[in-house]
C-alpha cells in the first residue's frame, strides 16, 4: 500500500522539511504536545480541501456574492502629484464586506472548520477588525463564536467590540501580559488546547504554527491574483512594484503571492515604526531577532533574555511584536524589502488618501500609502505601483480625531457650547429655566421637574 | 552520587523500591523573588519532594493556566533571567540532592545558546530540561547538546497524542515521560480517578521502559494516592505555586502531605 500524500507518518523526524511548513529556516509547528495532532490533522487536510473543487467553488461563491469580490483596482487620479509621480493603482480590499482583507482568511477557515466538523469558532483579535470578520463568517454559518481582545484593545476599539456583539460572538477581554495582540493570542491557545476536540482556532494573519502561514497565504491570494489580472487587462503589463503594510503580514502576502515569482516586481513590505525606533514600536525586521512565539519560529521583538517585548503602534492590526514566517524568509533572501512608517507618518497619509482620493483608510493601510514616495523615489516616476488598502478608516475615527484633527474636537467642543447657550436663551425667554432638556433628533425632551425630592 | 540523567532515573528507582510514586513538584524560580523563591523551594524540598521541576519564567506561557502565568509575571518583575534561574538552581543543589529539572518554553532557551544553556545547566547541578512547546519535530536544536552533556529531555505526551507520535516522543525521551493528565492547561480541574485516564496510563506504560510521571491539575494527597498505582511519579505545580503565595512554612505543609499520598496500598 502507498501512503496518501500528507499521512501522519510524512512528518517523522529526517523528513522532508517543507512539511513542517518551513519556509527557509523560518515557520514550523512549535506547539504544545495537545496541540500538535490538531496541527497535523489541519495540515492534512488543509491541502486537501484546497484541492477540492467543491470545497473552493463554495469559498469562490462566497467571497462573490456575500463579501463583494472582485474588489476594484482604483488608478489613483490625485495622489501621485502628493507621493513623486508614478502611476498608482489601489486595490480595493477597504470595500469587502466588513471593511477589511480579513474576511477572505476567515469564509475560507470557517468553511474548513465545517469540513473538519468542528462545531466552534475561537478568535483573537487587535484592532478588532479579524473578530470582527470571524464573527461575520460565524454569523453567516451558524457557528458559536468567542474572540479573545487584550483589555487595552477592548477600550480602544470599543465599536468592534459592539459590531461582534451584535453578530452574536462572545467577546472575552484578556488582562493578562501587555493586554494586547499577543496576549489576545496566548489567550486564545489556551482555550484551544482544552476545547481542540470540538473547536477551530481561526488565527487572523500568516502566523502560528504550521498550517497557518501557508492556508492563510492562499485564503488571501485572491488580492494579488485579482490585481494581477486586473492590471494585466488595464495597462497590458506587470506592475513595477507591490507595496502592503504588515502586522502578521496576511494582506501583504496575499498581494505578494501573486507576484513572488515575477522577479521584476519588486515587493515593499511596510512595518510600523510607532514613535520611532528609539521609542515604542513595532518594527520586527528592523528590530527583532530570530525566536519561536505562538508557534513559529521568526523574527521576533525581544529582550536579550528573550522575553517578548510589547510592541506599539497608532493602528492596532500592527501593534504585534512578531511576524509571519513567509516575510521573515522573504526578507532574509531579499525578494522582499521592509520599509518603516511612523505613527505621524500614517497619520499625515490617513488625511493625504482621504483628500487626494475621497478613500478613508484604516491606520494599517495607511503606513502603505506614506512608504508611496519613497518607492517612487526609488523607482522613478514612471514607476507603476499597485498598493494594498487592506481596509477602511470607519474604526479609527476616534484615533483620527484626537490625534491628527484636534481642531474637530474644538468645533465639537465650541458647538456644544453654542448649544448650551442657544438653549439657556430659549429656556429663558420661554420661562423654563432650571430645566434639563434633551435634544433628540430636533426634538427636545424636557424632563421632569422633580417634585420634592 | 550521580548526575543529569542518572540522578534522575536513580530517584525513580528508589521510590519504587520503597513501593511509593515519586513527589514531583513544579516552583516557579524568582516568584515572588529570588530569595522567597529559595526559601519556598527549599521548604518544599525538605517537606519531601523526589524531583524538583524548577520553571524558568517566559512572558508567553501558553501552556500554563492562571496561576503558573501570574507567578511568571511576579518572577519577571522581580528581575527573573535564566542565568539567576541557573544559579538558583546551584544554590539547591549544594543543599540538596533531588534531582532538578529545568521547565520553560523554547525562545528563552534557544534565545540563550544551546550550548551555553546545556553547558551551564550541567555545571548548575542540574540534571534535565523540559520544554513544553517543543515537540519532538523540533527538539534535536536543544536535546542534542542538552544529551551531549549527560541531561535528560523530558518528552510529553497528552490526552491527544496519536499512537504514531506516542512513539516519537518516547523516541526521544530520558531521565522520565510527561504523561499530562489533561486536554487543557495546566492547573485546570482534574478528575484523578478517571478511569480513561488511567487507561492512558497503561498504554503509555506498555509503550515504553522509562519511568512515567503524571501531571496537570493534581492538587491534593488524595489526587496523588489516586494516582500513585498507575504512574512512576505525580507532579503538582499550580496548587504549590499557590501555597508558596501563603509561605514557605504552609508549602512545606502541603508537601508533606502530598508525600504521604505516594504509598501504593
Ligand atoms: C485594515 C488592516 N490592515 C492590515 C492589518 C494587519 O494585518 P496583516 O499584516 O495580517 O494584514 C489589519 C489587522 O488588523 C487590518 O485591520
Amino acid at each position: 500500500m502507498t501512503a496518501a500524500p500528507h499521512s501522519d507518518d510524512d512528518n517523522l523526524p529526517g523528513g522532508p522539511p517543507e512539511l513542517l511548513g518551513e519556509f527557509g529556516e523560518f515557520g514550523g509547528r512549535y506547539v504544545a504536545e495537545t496541540l500538535m495532532p490538531a496541527v497535523e490533522e489541519l495540515a492534512r487536510a488543509w491541502p486537501k480541501a484546497w484541492a477540492d473543487y467543491t470545497f473552493v467553488d463554495e469559498y469562490r461563491a462566497i467571497l462573490r456574492d456575500y463579501v463583494g469580490r472582485p474588489t476594484p483596482l482604483t488608478e489613483a487620479r490625485r495622489l501621485p502629484e502628493a507621493v513623486g509621480g508614478g502611476r498608482i493603482f489601489l486595490k480595493r480590499e477597504d470595500l469587502n464586506h466588513t471593511g477589511a482583507h480579513k474576511i477572505n482568511n476567515c469564509i475560507g477557515q470557517v468553511l474548513l472548520a465545517r469540513r473538519l466538523g468542528k462545531t466552534r469558532i475561537i478568535a483573537e483579535t487587535g484592532a478588532g477588525q479579524h473578530g470582527v470578520a470571524t464573527a461575520t463568517a460565524c454569523a453567516y454559518f451558524g457557528m458559536p463564536c468567542t474572540v479573545y481582545m487584550g483589555a487595552e484593545d477592548v477600550s480602544r476599539q470599543a465599536l468592534n467590540v459592539v459590531r461582534m456583539r451584535l453578530l452574536g460572538a462572545e467577546v472575552r477581554p484578556v488582562t493578562s501580559g501587555s493586554a494586547t495582540l499577543k496576549d489576545a493570542i496566548n489567550a486564545a491557545l489556551r482555550d484551544w488546547v482544552a476545547s481542540v476536540a470540538d473547536t477551530h482556532y481561526v488565527i487572523g494573519s500568516v502566523m502560528g504554527p504550521d498550517p497557518y502561514p501557508l492556508m492563510v497565504r492562499e485564503l488571501q491570494r485572491v488580492i494579488g491574483d485579482e490585481a494581477r489580472a486586473q492590471i494585466l487587462d488595464r495597462i497590458g503589463r506587470l506592475p513595477d512594484a507591490a507595496v502592503a503594510c504588515v502586522g502578521g503580514g496576511s494582506n501583504a502576502m496575499g498581494l505578494f503571492a501573486a507576484f513572488v515569482p515575477d522577479a521584476a516586481v519588486q515587493l515593499f513590505g511596510v512595518e510600523a515604526t510607532g514613535e520611532g525606533l528609539q521609542g515604542r514600536h513595532a518594527a520586527t525586521m528592523a528590530k527583532g531577532r530570530i525566536g519561536v512565539f505562538h508557534g513559529m519560529r521568526s523574527l521576533v521583538l525581544q529582550t536579550d533574555d528573550g522575553q517578548l517585548l510589547e510592541a506599539h503602534s497608532i493602528s492596532a492590526g500592527l501593534d504585534y511584536p512578531g511576524i509571519g514566517p513567509e516575510h521573515a524568509h522573504l526578507h532574509a533572501t531579499g525578494r522582499a524589502r521592509y520599509l518603516g512608517i511612523s505613527d505621524r507618518e500614517a497619520l499625515a497619509a490617513t488625511e493625504l488618501l482621504a483628500r487626494t482620493e475621497g478613500i478613508i483608510p484604516a491606520l494599517e493601510t495607511a503606513h502603505a500609502i506614506a512608504a508611496l514616495p519613497a518607492v517612487i523615489r526609488e523607482l522613478g516616476p514612471e514607476a507603476v505601483v499597485i498598493v494594498n488598502v487592506s481596509g477602511r478608516g470607519d474604526k479609527d475615527m476616534h484615533t483620527v480625531m484626537t490625534h491628527l484633527d484636534p481642531a474637530t474636537l474644538t468645533l465639537i467642543e465650541e458647538a456644544e457650547r453654542g448649544r448650551k447657550a442657544a438653549r439657556a436663551a430659549h429656556q429663558a425667554a420661554a420661562g423654563h429655566e432650571g430645566e434639563e432638556a434633551l435634544i433628540v433628533d430636533g426634538h427636545e425632551l424636557r424632563a421632569e421637574r422633580k417634585e420634592g425630592a | 552520587m550521580s548526575a543529569g540523567v542518572d540522578r534522575v532515573t536513580d530517584a525513580f528507582a528508589r521510590a519504587r523500591a520503597e513501593n511509593r510514586a515519586a513527589l514531583v513538584g513544579y516552583l516557579t524560580g524568582f516568584d515572588p523573588d529570588r530569595n522567597g523563591s529559595l526559601e519556598r523551594i527549599f521548604a518544599a524540598c525538605e517537606g519531601g519532594l523526589d524531583v524538583l521541576e524548577l520553571g524558568v519564567p517566559f512572558s508567553d506561557p501558553t501552556a500554563d493556566g492562571p496561576t503558573i502565568q501570574a507567578a511568571m509575571t511576579r518572577a519577571l518583575a522581580s528581575g527573573a533571567t535564566l542565568s539567576g534561574a541557573l544559579a538558583l538552581a546551584a544554590e539547591i543543589r549544594r543543599r540538596f540532592e533531588l534531582p532538578i529539572v529545568l521547565f520553560s518554553y523554547a525562545n528563552p532557551l534557544i534565545s540563550y545558546g544551546p550550548e551555553r544553556l546545556s553547558r551551564e545547566t550541567a555545571e548548575a547541578g542540574a540534571d534535565a530540561l523540559l520544554v513544553v512547546d517543543l515537540p519532538p519535530e523540533h527538539a534535536e536544536v536543544l536535546r542534542g547538546p542538552a544529551s551531549a552533556r549527560g541531561l535528560g529531555w523530558v518528552g510529553l505526551v497528552a490526552p491527544t497524542t496519536t499512537p504514531a507520535r506516542r512513539a516519537r516522543v518516547l523516541a526521544g525521551s530520558s531521565g522520565f515521560v510527561y504523561a499530562v493528565s489533561l486536554t487543557g492547561v495546566t492547573g485546570a480541574p482534574l478528575d484523578p480517578s478517571d478511569p480513561a485516564l488511567h487507561a492512558g496510563l497503561a498504554t503509555l506504560r506498555g509503550a515504553s521502559s522509562l519511568p512515567i510521571v503524571v501531571g496537570f491539575g493534581v492538587r491534593k494527597a488524595e489526587d496523588v494516592r489516586a494516582l500513585a498505582g498507575h504512574a512512576d511519579g505525580v507532579v503538582v505545580g499550580s496548587a504549590l505555586v499557590e501555597a508558596g503565595q501563603r509561605g514557605p512554612a504552609a508549602l512545606g505543609e502541603l508537601v508533606k502531605s502530598l508525600r504521604g499520598g505516594t504509598l501504593r496500598a
